[in-house]
């Protein structure tokens, strides 16, 4: 009983930010209402029975992808509310393919029954004597341990190509110029100069100061 | 135990809120990619229930996996959205039209 009604709660909250974050006017906002959104899902997937998953949600969407979305959207000088243009315009026909497609969902859900021998199609039967980490861990790395190197090759690519993306080559930055060290000569920098005694020597510009 | 059918309206509720979205802002580039990263959230819950339902771990496995695909999206497209303000100083949507010969 109070698990329906902790259910009923936190899926009110998640849907809520859900439509904070497509609906709110400062995009900030809209990011902060995805952790919310991120830490709603995290509760209900605990309430089902996956905890490992729960946690992984939270490290990786709240601490990593929201953060990257608030370091993009802080960082970047757009004007954001020009970008709201429309909106009342675009809402009427988002909210008639939303309610269509709801349609179609609630179709699919209301007449649907899991066939009798299901049971037995299960590929990995969640054991009932270890934790949920150990019984997830124990079918990762044996039974899909290709999945899951294909998935971190995916990550490494991702990186890899965010990172050759986003680098820039500071051209007006000060660096070392090796080919340029080594075709100075002494005539172009430096003259001997005679100074009479008491009254020093005027230095000459050297031909780069005069370019 | 919450019934199954539950966690699938919410999860339904939530893919449409995200499709929703997606027309609704079709000029912030930002609110789509959030869109998109709530319509895979809906997903996620689809599969953790069913795993949860049917005593199956190969939901949660699958989880995990749509997990790093969307972790891996969100930061291509965000270099992305990055580095076209960088060269156009706006991410309109309509306006993309750099691979345009």
């Amino acid at each position: 009983m109070i698990a329906n009604f902790a259910f009923y709660i936190f899926s009110a909250i998640l849907l809520a930010s859900a439509v904070m974050v497509v609906s709110s006017r400062n995009p900030v906002y809209s990011v902060l209402f995805l952790i919310l959104a991120f830490i709603n899902a995290a509760i209900l997937f605990l309430m089902t029975g996956a905890e490992f998953l729960a946690l992984v949600l939270v490290i990786v969407y709240v601490g990593a992808v929201a953060v990257l979305f608030m370091f993009v959207v802080m960082m970047l000088d757009v004007d954001f509310v020009a970008l709201r243009e429309g909106v009342q315009q675009y809402a009427p026909i988002g909210a008639a393919v939303g309610i269509v497609l709801f349609m179609e969902l609630a179709l699919v859900v209301t007449g649907w029954t899991i066939a009798p021998g299901a049971a037995a199609f299960r590929l990995s039967p969640t054991p009932t004597d270890v934790t949920n980490t150990v019984a997830l861990g124990s079918i990762l790395y044996t039974k899909y341990i290709f999945l899951f190197q294909i998935a971190g090759a995916i990550l490494l690519v991702s990186m890899i190509g965010a990172i050759v993306l986003t680098l820039r080559d500071r051209t007006r930055g000060k660096r070392q110029d090796i080919d340029m060290q080594h075709a100075r000569m002494p005539a172009d920098t430096l003259s001997m100069v005679t100074a009479t005694l008491g009254e020093g020597a005027s230095v000459p510009k050297t031909p780069e100061q005069v370019q | 135990m919450i019934p199954l059918a539950h966690y699938l309206v919410v999860s339904g509720l939530l893919l449409v809120i995200g499709v929703f979205g997606i027309f609704m802002n079709r000029k912030n580039i930002i609110i789509i990619m959030m869109s998109i990263e709530l319509i895979l959230l809906a997903a996620n819950l689809n599969f953790v229930a069913f795993s949860g339902a049917l005593h199956d771990m190969v939901g949660q496995v699958f989880t995990m996996f749509v997990l790093t695909v969307a972790a891996a999206e969100a930061a291509i497209g965000l270099a992305i959205v990055v580095i076209y303000s960088r060269n156009r100083g706006s991410i309109e949507v309509e306006d993309v039209t750099l691979m345009k010969g």
